[in-house]
């Protein structure tokens, strides 16, 4: 249409189309599976060496070697992903799935399994006797 | 003499997607002098290189803006790779092009879309949003943020982008080409539209010059200068021209940043047919030690990033000039004479980003 | 003057209207004016560019020494005088306009200055 009422075509168009939007909260989004939403820990491979903590840019992780925790305050992570990138055991991982609003700030914690802990304890104790 | 009146504009007004404060002196509907103060949204990103290492520093930098927040990781990351001699792979050169020419589209349709909003033109605005949601996909697709990405990292990039990725947003650009064209052919020839821009808002090439305008708002007033053409990241093995309007006003800005949408099209797809397959990152030991000047093309104009490292962790300082800044004695310009009714348009023209001036 | 590393020029302080006067008539564009504090001594740095090619001039001042505004001849400067004013507590002597520390709406005083440097 050029010159004379360019946006004509446009509208037309608009009228007989579906809307461009989504009924969001009915129809769920989808997300990539590359979205960064969340930080996942598999504890088993933990080896609590806090790498993650010391990396973190905002704090948000918190590695207690004496009482075998991970703990991630949900609301402080940027999801960054910088703690996955420097995980020395690759433990961590970013899923898709954002954190929900709340109306009080809490923190995440994962006890590491002590199952497996017992005999290493040992293992130092002997070290020192010898 | 008529009567002098001052008249505050923002920090809140409708036009503002951010806060920024003028003082207006106005005589009678003319205004004689535009006096802004910033601060509103001040965080001091700058002096966190005390708190946090260089390393840290990329996520930090990243969040200067929401915007352009990837060229900001790239900027810092290309300084310090500077200081430390690091030879990035060009795989990760062409990748940090294609995310960089993806934001600059979604950028500029993002200032498309609130230039037609302060003319008062609600459905072109939603039509530009519309567009730019596909460019925001693109990016959840490929680094899984919609606006801040943490994919740059000294020394290289953390994601890949597969063929099959590739070639399937270069198949999503190609048909927003022609929306594309259909859309901004609205803000180029509509009569309406025009008469809001074509000659509101002269900024001559001189004064360009001596405000030290950067980016469209130069490019608009004549003068050929676009920072990719220093050849950063893979620019130096790509074709580009630059685009300039010799109309100075705010129908030039506009021409010039349709313009650039265009192109950054054809730079993606030029870059996606030549994209070499190597290693994505290379490893960086040690600390920087020495001091760094980085300017590079952002959607808004060119960026300045000064790093000066002292080989600790952390470093002694980091400083962005960011488009907006250098923009604003260019924005007291061309305020001066013109109509109390054309000031949200023209403030709008030099795309004001304001937690980026503020950093 | 003297080259101290690629396209860095450090000056004195007798030089800079000079320097600064020269790059103006030669039609140079001002990049940016960039301050920074280490070792005791405030850092500035002019930066020009006239096209693609770029020029920095360092001055360096000590701590409570003044620096003569150039906002007189480049008012692009205006702004970069007022945020060192404010965010680093460097002495600009008659800057063209003269926000007062209003530039940036904060509470804090030089906030970028470390505790022991103030």
């Amino acid at each position: 249409m050029g010159k004379y009422l360019p946006f004509a075509k446009t509208v037309l168009k608009n009228l007989f189309s579906k809307p461009a939007t989504t009924a969001y909260p009915f129809v769920p989004k989808e997300y990539p599976a590359r979205s960064r939403g969340h930080v996942e820990i598999h504890i088993d491979d933990c080896i609590m060496c806090g790498m993650c903590m010391r990396s973190c840019p905002p704090g948000a992780i918190e590695v207690k070697r004496a009482e075998n925790t991970w703990t991630i305050n949900r609301f402080d992570c940027v999801q960054c992903g910088y703690c996955v990138e420097k995980c020395p055991k690759k433990c961590l991982s970013i899923v898709p799935g954002y954190q929900t609003p709340g109306d009080k700030k809490y923190i995440d914690s994962v006890v590491k399994p002590v199952v497996e802990e017992a005999p290493k304890a040992e293992a130092k104790e002997n070290e020192k006797d010898a | 003499m008529p009567k002098r009146s001052i008249v505050p504009f923002g920090p809140q007004h409708p036009v503002l997607p951010e806060p920024i404060h003028l003082d207006l002196v106005l005589e009678d509907e003319k205004v004689i002098e535009a006096i802004p103060s910033i601060g509103y949204v001040h965080r001091g990103l700058e002096s966190l290189v005390a708190k946090k290492d260089f390393n840290e520093m990329v996520y930090v930098t990243e969040r200067i803006c929401g915007i352009c927040s990837f060229m900001h990781g790239m900027g810092y990351c290309m300084a310090v790779e500077q200081i430390m001699d690091v030879q990035v792979p060009r795989r990760a050169e062409y990748l940090r092009t294609i995310w960089a020419e993806m934001s600059r589209i979604h950028s500029h349709l993002l200032w498309l879309g609130l230039l037609a909003d302060a003319f008062g033109f609600e459905s072109l605005f939603m039509h530009s949003w519309r567009l730019r949601e596909k460019i925001l996909d693109m990016f959840e697709i490929s680094t899984g943020g919609r606006v801040i990405f943490s994919v740059n990292k000294i020394g290289g990039v953390l994601k890949d982008m597969p063929k099959e990725m590739l070639t399937q947003f270069v198949a999503v650009l190609n048909d927003m080409e022609k929306e594309l064209r259909e859309t901004t052919s609205v803000f180029l020839d509509d009569f309406t539209v025009k008469s809001r821009l074509v000659g509101v808002g002269i900024l001559t090439e001189d004064d360009a010059i001596r405000r030290g305008a950067v980016g469209p708002m130069m490019r608009a007033s004549g003068i050929e200068v676009d920072m990719r053409k220093t050849g950063y990241a893979a620019y130096n093995e790509i074709d580009f021209e630059i685009m300039t309007s010799k109309d100075c006003d705010s129908y030039g800005r506009c021409q010039v940043r349709i313009g650039e949408i265009f192109q950054s099209i054809d730079i993606i797809r030029k870059a996606v047919a030549q994209i070499p397959d190597t290693e994505l990152s290379v490893p960086v030991k040690g600390f920087p030690k020495g001091e760094a000047f980085v300017r590079l093309e952002q959607p808004r104009g060119e960026a300045f990033y000064y790093v000066r490292a002292n080989g600790s962790k952390f470093l002694d300082r980091m400083r962005v000039r960011t488009p907006t800044f250098a923009n604003l004695p260019s924005l007291t310009q061309t305020l001066q004479g013109c109509q109390f009714a054309d000031v949200p348009l023209l403030i709008l023209t030099i795309d004001p980003c304001i937690s980026c001036t503020e950093r | 003057m003297e080259e101290i590393q690629k396209d860095i020029y450090k000056i004195e302080k007798v030089e800079l209207l000079p320097v600064i006067m020269e790059k103006k008539n030669d039609k140079w564009r001002l990049l940016q004016i960039c301050c920074a504090f280490a070792e005791g001594k405030y850092e500035v740095t002019y930066s020009f560019a006239k096209g693609y090619e770029i020029r920095n001039y360092r001055l360096v001042v000590e701590k409570d020494e003044e620096v003569p505004s150039i906002s007189r001849v480049y008012k692009a400067a205006i702004f970069y005088e007022n945020e060192m004013k404010e965010l680093f507590g460097l002495d600009v002597e008659f800057i063209k306009v003269d926000l007062g520390n209003k530039l940036y709406r904060i509470d804090a005083n030089v906030p970028f200055l470390k505790e022991e440097d103030k």
